[in-house]
């Protein structure tokens, strides 16, 4: 077990992140980003667990933390797909180009 | 005379209450302003009576402070403030009566009296000030007046363009006035008269100043009594109502200049310059403006050139040192002058024309206006007996004995021009054959011919008030209790009255000869010099000679200045603004709502000062 050292594990979570990352950057499908987004946040609970392992300080804290990250995203997840159909039934779309309400 | 204050305010009240009221008064507002000018002639007798047998009394309130400089308001009652307050509400109530009758069926009658009240309650303001930014308040105010008066028939378009001359000329003397008078308050630190003599006499000023200063208010007064090179103004200013010529621009706001002179006199006694300059420009305009007056042929342009002839020797009387004669001439030509623009309005009043060759056999006529218009004559030829004849007297013994013989004999020639010219405008409209076209030419009303009643006593005996003869009544109070206007009565080689009637009985023999009796050709002198008389006719291209240099320049400059405002004032403007502008478009364009793009550039710069800071070193350092 300790054979695998704690830069895979930051290694996964940055990939992970930076697929996310791209995702919420470039694609037009608003259920891709939220998708993406959550990919992001699930790097980060990668990290927080691992720290919590490997870290200067081991502590079961960091493990806790990501629980609690995971239990909001949930909640978060939720909100946001409620917002998206919400957005979705008054512009017929899902294309995010077309969420430009707050200009003008 | 402590309430001296309120003479000015009665036709001050007049003109308020006529703006207010006057629409629904009609021609009644005439009863308005004579009341209330009849108010304000009767105070001024009253304070002229008080003033015999008191000092002089003077009141005044802190009006600003400005740090120390304290600016005050007032009034004054001395013995020139009170004979002006009299001369100019007598003639102002005399020109209220008047017009009564002048102006009759006018649709626009009550504000004509209106204006009237303006302008007698900044006339009467005026000569009341104790210090010049008050007097120079009032000036203003007068000269607002006039130009409302004279442009009275705007739907002229003569009077608008001589309202507007008027007070264009007169702003470029007012110019020189107001420098003047920043010179002086920055010299002295007081607009005070008393304080502006005190430190004349004290020699706190130096004498480059003083000269300097005076020249510079002399400047003022040469705009406002129409001396040249800036009297083409008054003429024009003809195109007003007759009345009002009576009033403005012949026995008051044209004497302010002079007035104003006389006021500072202590400051230009101390400057010989200022003093001779004055004389100087005196004399010319005297001779100059008589010159022009003998063949103009517009009754009224007439007594306008010979009013500009007239204040030419009270200002030589001012500048020869003679205090008393300038005052003196000031007060019997406000009459005499008075009296001949109401007898002339009557003349057109009863004709309808003011060209003087359409006149003639008016005399047996106008019974009335015939006599008085003669005395008016008389008066101003300088004949004996009349008032012309003893100020005029008493202006060439001032010139005479300050010792400046050219100028002495310049208004000799003036005073024979002057009797030539009024007798031929005599003659030719009161003599002679009768037109036929003027059938029914009638006498005015008694409400205009009683105050040219009034007038012509007023012309005949107000001579009597100074005279070489019977005592110098007049002189001697002007000058009580102050040494630096000089003598009450100077006396004078006797051959220069001698001389003075010789010449103007000369004039009118002349005259006569030519215009009465025409045993004389009337183009005799003419047709020899026609250069001369083309010259004299067209005023000396005066007015030609400004429109092609002054108006000219100032037309063109204004042009360039135009062109600079709108393509380099502009355009700088329009430059800045346009930048601006354009910022303000690409902010807005990046501004895209795009929420992905703005996730981009926040990723993107935050990967930028990550790499900044690595390349930079770190957190190794």
């Amino acid at each position: 077990m300790s054979s695998v050292p704690v830069a895979a594990y930051l290694t996964l979570a940055l990939i992970l992140f930076c697929i996310g990352l791209y995702g919420a950057l470039t694609k037009r499908n608003t259920v891709i980003v939220l998708i993406s987004i959550e990919l992001m946040l699930n790097a980060v609970n990668i990290n927080l667990v691992a720290f919590s392992k490997f870290g200067m300080i081991p502590s079961i804290t960091g493990q806790v933390f990501a629980l609690f990250a995971i239990a909001v995203a949930a909640a978060e997840a939720a909100v946001g797909l409620a917002i998206l159909i919400a957005l979705y039934r008054n512009k017929k779309t899902v294309n995010i180009d077309e969420m430009n309400d707050l200009k003008s | 005379m402590e309430n001296a204050w309120i003479i000015p305010l009665f036709p001050l009240i007049s003109f308020l209450f006529l703006l207010l009221f006057g629409r629904r008064l009609k021609e009644n507002s005439g009863y308005v302003g004579m009341a209330l000018t009849f108010l304000s002639l009767i105070y001024s007798l009253v304070v002229l009576f008080d003033r015999f047998n008191h000092p002089t009394y003077k009141a005044e309130a802190t009006w600003l402070a400005i740090g120390d400089v304290q600016l005050t308001a007032g009034f004054e009652v001395n013995q020139l403030n009170a004979l002006m307050l009299v001369i100019v509400s007598l003639v102002s109530f005399l020109v209220h009566t008047y017009s009564k009758g002048y102006m009759h069926g006018d649709d626009r009658f009550h504000i004509f009296y209106a204006y009237l009240g303006l302008f007698t309650f900044a006339m009467l303001g005026l000569v009341v000030s104790p210090n010049l930014l008050q007097t120079y308040i009032f000036w203003e105010l007068v000269g607002v007046g006039s130009f409302l008066l004279i442009g009275f028939y705007f739907y002229k378009e003569e009077a608008k363009a001589a309202a507007k001359k008027a007070f264009i000329m007169t702003r470029i003397g007012d110019v020189g006035l107001l420098i003047g008078m920043i010179l002086l308050f920055w010299q002295v630190g007081s607009f005070e008269y008393d304080a502006i003599f005190l430190a004349v006499e004290e020699g706190a000023i130096s004498a480059g100043i003083i000269t300097l200063t005076a020249i510079l208010i002399f400047i003022g007064a040469v705009g406002k009594s129409g001396q040249f090179p800036l009297h083409t103004w008054l003429p024009d200013a003809m195109e007003g109502p007759t009345p009002v010529s009576a009033l403005i621009h012949a026995a008051t706001m044209v004497a302010a200049g002079v007035y104003l002179v006389a006021a500072l006199f202590p400051l230009f006694t101390a400057s010989e310059t200022a003093l001779m300059t004055v004389a100087v420009i005196g004399a010319f305009t005297a001779i100059f403006a008589a010159s022009i007056g003998l063949v103009q042929t517009d009754i009224k342009r007439v007594l306008a050139y010979s009013t500009v002839s007239q204040l030419g020797y009270m200002m030589l009387a001012l500048g020869s040192a003679g205090y008393v004669a300038g005052v003196f001439h000031l007060m019997t030509h406000a009459f005499f002058k008075a009296l001949l623009f109401l007898a002339a309005g009557s003349v057109i009043h009863a004709v309808h024309t003011q060209n003087i060759e359409e006149m003639g056999g008016l005399w047996k006529k106008l019974r009335l206006t015939g006599p008085l218009f003669l005395i008016g004559t008389l008066a101003i030829s300088g004949v004996p007996l009349f008032s012309g004849f003893f100020s005029k007297d008493e202006i060439l013994i001032a010139a005479w004995t300050n010792g400046n013989p050219v100028l002495f004999w310049l208004a000799v020639i003036a005073a024979f021009f002057t009797a030539f010219y009024m007798f031929r405008l005599f003659f030719m409209v009161f003599t002679g054959q009768s037109r036929s076209e003027m059938k029914n030419v009638h006498e005015s009303p008694k409400v205009m011919t009683v105050p040219m009643i009034v007038l012509g006593v007023l012309a005949v005996v107000a001579g009597y008030f100074n005279t070489p003869w019977f005592g110098t009544f007049l002189g001697d109070w002007l000058v009580e209790g102050n040494e630096a206007l000089g003598h009450g009565h100077t006396e004078g080689p006797a051959w220069i009255m001698i001389v003075a009637t010789l010449v103007s009985l000369l004039g009118i023999f002349l005259a006569w000869l030519m215009y009465g009796k025409k045993s004389l050709q009337r183009d005799w002198l003419s047709s020899r010099m026609p250069i001369t008389y083309n010259m004299l006719y067209n005023k000396y291209y005066l007015d030609e000679f400004y429109a092609l240099s002054v108006v000219k320049t100032t037309k063109g400059l204004s042009v360039l200045l135009s062109y600079i405002e709108a393509f380099v004032v502009e355009g700088i403007v329009k430059g800045v603004a346009g930048i601006v502008h354009g910022l303000g478009k690409t902010g807005s364009k990046i501004q895209s709502g795009q929420v992905q793009a703005y996730g981009t550039v926040a990723f993107v710069g935050l990967a930028v000062l990550v790499v900044v800071y690595v390349l930079a070193g770190g957190y190794l350092k």
